[in-house]
């Protein structure tokens, strides 16, 4: 299979403008004539649809929430970038480009990261007409913050809460769209399968969470809006119904899944407490813009530190006695180095013997100076409600003692293989958001997300989708069609066969057990044997859960564990495809670390001469290796380097 | 700890609904609340019984999924905490807690804790955001806002949706709710075409979907996890007073 990227060739600053005019426009007119399945009501997906809606489309949204406003975006902190230049501080579309490009370890496609950056502004202007209260300075203009990987000051932010303030403003375009009949929704309706015809998708099997209908929906296009899979790990930072189905069933049905194993380990989460733990939660990036990392240097003191209050005070420990690892490996970029360098650092230091957490997994993230040079006052101004989480969590407050902090799973840049245009192999299938592979190579720089996921919604997906409809034309309809026929029953016995197992173990006790191999081995550090070792247990594992598996109740009514345990399933299949990946990358790359493969000084070392693609893989059955293929990838404006930030 | 749960059950909207016992034994300290009801639930899985249907996603306290009352309380009653957020180091060993959904007419038991919150989605489609179209906006600094401004307007748009207002209120009235939307949007410049036919537009949808009156008792500022205050209604009000004299109806 060639896998065409379908970028526009020629200058990369007039690609984007060339592409739009080259591409086709649906007749306004026709546009009433077709319907668009959007599944996912995030900041991807809610854009999109209201967008789509706005044009002129019927549109069909999805979640699996009780409402569009709950998506998992709205958790997201610290900020949203921009290459704004609004402090002018030499910021500009290219220095965004640059630094993504760069961030990524060059394992991104160059003309959509190009892009990104070139609408990332148009996002900011249309947030703040919907009325999303960014940050302001007294005399009224946006205010900025800078977030790890970049030295300027280029995020946006709304506190600590911007992906929600992002989310509610797309949501209420949303509702604008229900309100004028142009968007359906339906809240509580999880995408279960999805329905191909002649080649091209045309329609989802969903259920309905409250009654349990199983039902069937068909459109012109299918877009996918449905999130990361980083609940692989079963412990991460997303929200707990995050998962990998929609795609993963996608996935099964032809389309191709680029990169399942760059996955980002965000540095800076609270530390696990214990074996109940459900999830862990983020402290946003912003924290490290005033806060020094550091670890104590004498293992005897971090040991007492491990042992929580019970053990010495960490502000007893001298400075001589500290360890500021991240200022001392990266003088340019101290404590704002990249995510996925500071994980490392951190890991390494517990590794060493540093770590003040539970298990000796934890290092001290530490406000005493900013405190001191600011005032209390200035720093409760940025930080505030982040200090207050952390303390409701950890019943510490930061404003007297140190946070603890340690990596966690938190991103996955994986996703399913699109074209420059979001669609799929599979035609009439796009993909957008964290879904999607498309932007961030091996490693996502902080506050590109949200701007990713608005930039595919609002300003991409809703051109590039009108492409593919104007060259299809409007087409007859119907859910009677025997693919759908089809589908809905393989879903309904997969349903059934859950059901039926009433084994003796809980569908969480085997995505504990998957989640905590998947960490060991192919979390922040991967090698040769480990990911071995992973190949033989996930299969024995999903056995177990296929003969073992308690699901109590039935599929006619709100089942939570039924749920639950399709996801889990689907993690059972789809985490045996991200460890081939990782095993078959073997080179270092972002958040990709191959021990085999690194520095003298323990940095990651890229191959380009034999890496330098995506990987795509091709399901062919559950159990059964999938193909490899691959996208090569051309650097023609940032050369690919070794990564320094020191 | 050990503690002694009385939970709600009800096997959705049609059952009349009873309370069950159960006991929580073992519960650490560090756990949320939450976790510790994952543990009840991982227990009643695993013999093959219906576990609680309780709503959560962020587990951070800011998607509003979760939410049901603690002791008559919602969300537990500490301050500025969902229940998602509520530490079992608030409890002590030997608790008896009773756990209800919220109660209210425009909000249908669907399942345990579960209700239907659907109505909030539907006030909001009636008004509550800016008619601006994708694509064409204007630069975002051409808009100028002063700080005080849009941190107020922060802190209304703040609101997670949970209901917790609604639960707490005697008479189940969602003004805090629908007056948080009202004034985030309605305090800044980007609101002010649509401020008034906004506010009846809202407000005549709550109405229609069932909810009391407001009558200024101020438990639902009291009780809300975001701390939305009570400045909220009193903008709302005037602003609907406004809208009339104005005569300013939708038509
Ligand atoms: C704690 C946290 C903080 C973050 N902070 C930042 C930040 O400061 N800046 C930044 O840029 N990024 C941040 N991120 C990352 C960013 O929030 C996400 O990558 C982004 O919001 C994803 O948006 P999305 O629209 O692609 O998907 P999501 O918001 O995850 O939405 C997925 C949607 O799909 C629906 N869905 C999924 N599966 C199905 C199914 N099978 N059937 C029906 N519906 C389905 C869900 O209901 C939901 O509506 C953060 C992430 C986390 C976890
Ligand atoms: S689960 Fe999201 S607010 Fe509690």
């Amino acid at each position: 299979m060639i896998l065409e990227s379908k970028a526009p060739g020629g200058d990369i600053q007039t690609a984007w403008q060339r592409h739009k005019f080259d591409i086709k426009i649906v007749n306004p007119a026709n546009k009433r004539k077709y319907t668009v399945i959007v599944v996912g009501t995030g900041l991807a997906g809610a854009a999109a649809a209201a967008t789509l809606g706005e044009l002129g489309y019927n549109v069909l949204n999805f979640c699996f929430q009780d409402s569009a406003r709950r998506a998992h975006s709205i958790a997201a902190q610290g900020g949203i970038n921009a290459a704004k230049n609004y402090q002018g501080d030499g910021d500009s579309v290219y220095r965004l480009f640059y630094d993504t490009v760069k961030g990524g370890d060059f394992r991104a496609r160059e003309e959509n990261v190009y892009r990104l950056a070139e609408v990332s502004g148009n996002i900011i202007d249309q947030a703040v007409a919907q009325g999303v209260p960014f940050a302001r300075e007294y005399g009224g203009l946006l205010s900025n913050r800078s977030f790890g990987g970049s030295l300027v000051s280029r995020t946006f932010y709304a506190q600590g809460q911007t992906g929600q303030q992002l989310l509610i403003g797309a949501y209420q375009a949303l509702s604008r769209q229900v309100k004028d009949g142009k968007v359906k929704l339906f809240a509580r309706t999880e995408m279960l399968d999805l329905v191909i015809e002649d080649g091209h998708a045309r329609g989802i099997i969903t259920r309905n969470l409250v009654t349990g209908k199983i039902e069937r929906h068909v459109a012109d296009a299918v877009v996918l809006g449905t999130g990361g899979y980083g609940n692989a790990f079963f412990l991460s930072t997303n929200a707990m119904g995050s998962n990998v189905t929609a795609a993963w069933r996608a996935a099964k049905r032809g389309a191709l899944f680029a990169n399942p194993c760059f996955t980002q380990i965000h540095p800076t989460c609270i530390p696990v407490s214990g074996g109940y733990q459900s999830k862990l939660t983020l402290m946003s990036e912003s924290l490290r813009n005033d806060g020094r990392v550091w670890a104590p240097k004498n293992p005897a003191d971090a040991w007492d530190m491990a042992k929580g209050k019970l053990g010495k005070d960490p502000r007893q420990i001298p400075e001589a006695d500290r360890d500021y690892f991240l200022e001392r490996r990266y003088p340019t970029f101290g404590n704002l180095v990249p995510r996925d360098v500071a994980s490392r650092a951190a890991k390494k230091a517990c590794d060493d013997g540093q770590g003040v957490a539970y298990e000796g997994r934890g290092v001290y993230l530490d406000f005493a100076e900013s405190i001191g040079r600011l005032g209390q006052k200035a720093v409760a101004e940025r930080y505030g409600n982040l200090f207050e989480m952390y303390e409701r969590i950890t019943g510490d407050n930061p404003f007297e003692t140190p946070m603890r902090i340690y990596p966690a799973v938190h991103y996955t840049m994986g996703g399913l293989w699109v074209d420059y245009n979001l669609q799929s192999n599979v035609p009439g299938l796009f993909v957008i958001g964290e879904a999607n592979f498309s932007d961030h190579g091996a490693n996502r720089l902080g506050a590109s997300a949200l701007m990713q996921g608005l930039s595919d919604g609002y300003f991409v997906l809703p051109y590039t989708i009108g492409h593919y409809l104007a060259q299809v034309g409007p087409r007859p309809k119907s859910t009677d069609w025997g693919s759908f026929k089809q589908v809905e029953g393989e879903v309904n016995e997969k349903t059934k066969k859950l059901l039926s197992i009433k084994g003796k173990r809980s569908v969480d006790s085997f995505h504990r057990e998957l989640g905590l191999l998947m960490w060991e081995h192919c979390g922040m550090a991967r090698n040769e044997q480990g990911l071995t070792t992973l190949l033989q247990e996930i299969p024995r594992i999903r056995e177990e859960f296929w003969k073992d598996v308690s699901v109590p109740g039935s599929e006619g009514e709100v089942n939570q564990v039924l749920e639950r345990a399709g996801r889990v399933a689907d993690f059972l299949e789809f985490t045996e495809m991200m460890v081939l990946d990782a095993r078959e990358r073997r080179e270092s790359c972002g958040g990709h670390f191959r021990e085999e493969f690194q520095t003298e000084e323990g940095e990651a070392k890229r191959d380009d001469e034999n890496f330098q693609y995506v990987a795509a893989w091709e399901f062919k059955g559950v159990g059964v290796a999938p193909e490899l293929h691959k996208e090569p990838l051309n650097f023609r404006y940032v050369k690919p380097s070794q990564r320094s930030y020191k | 700890m050990n503690l002694t749960l009385h939970v709600w059950r009800q096997n959705g909207p049609s059952d009349k609904g009873r309370f069950e016992t159960y006991q929580a034994n073992g519960i650490s300290e560090h756990m949320s609340f939450l976790e510790m009801l994952d543990f009840v639930n991982e227990k009643l899985e695993s013999e093959g019984k219906a576990p609680i249907v309780f709503e959560h996603d962020c587990r951070e306290g800011i998607c509003g999924s979760c939410g049901f009352m603690i002791d008559g309380k919602a969300h537990g009653g500490q301050h500025r905490t969902t229940v998602c957020q509520l530490h079992m180091r608030s409890f002590k060993d030997g608790d008896v807690l009773t756990l209800e959904p919220w109660r209210a007419a425009a909000f249908p038991v669907l399942r345990d804790l579960m209700v239907d919150r659907s109505a909030f989605d539907r006030i909001v489609q009636a008004g509550g955001y800016v008619s601006v179209r994708s694509g064409s906006p204007q630069d975002a600094n051409a808009i100028l806002v002063g700080k005080e401004e849009v941190d107020r307007a922060f802190d209304a748009a703040a609101c997670i949706g949970c209901g917790a207002c609604v639960a707490s209120c005697p008479n189940a009235s969602a003004m805090l709710f629908t007056g948080a939307k009202i004034s985030h949007l309605g305090l800044l410049p980007q609101g002010q075409p649509e401020r008034y036919r906004r506010v009846q537009a809202m407000t005549q949808t709550m109405d229609e979907a069932g909810f009391g009156y407001c009558s200024n008792h101020g438990e639902c500022s009291a009780f809300c996890p975001k701390d939305i205050s009570l400045d909220v209604i009193a903008m709302t009000n005037r602003d609907l007073m406004a809208a009339q004299v104005k005569g300013r109806s939708e038509g």
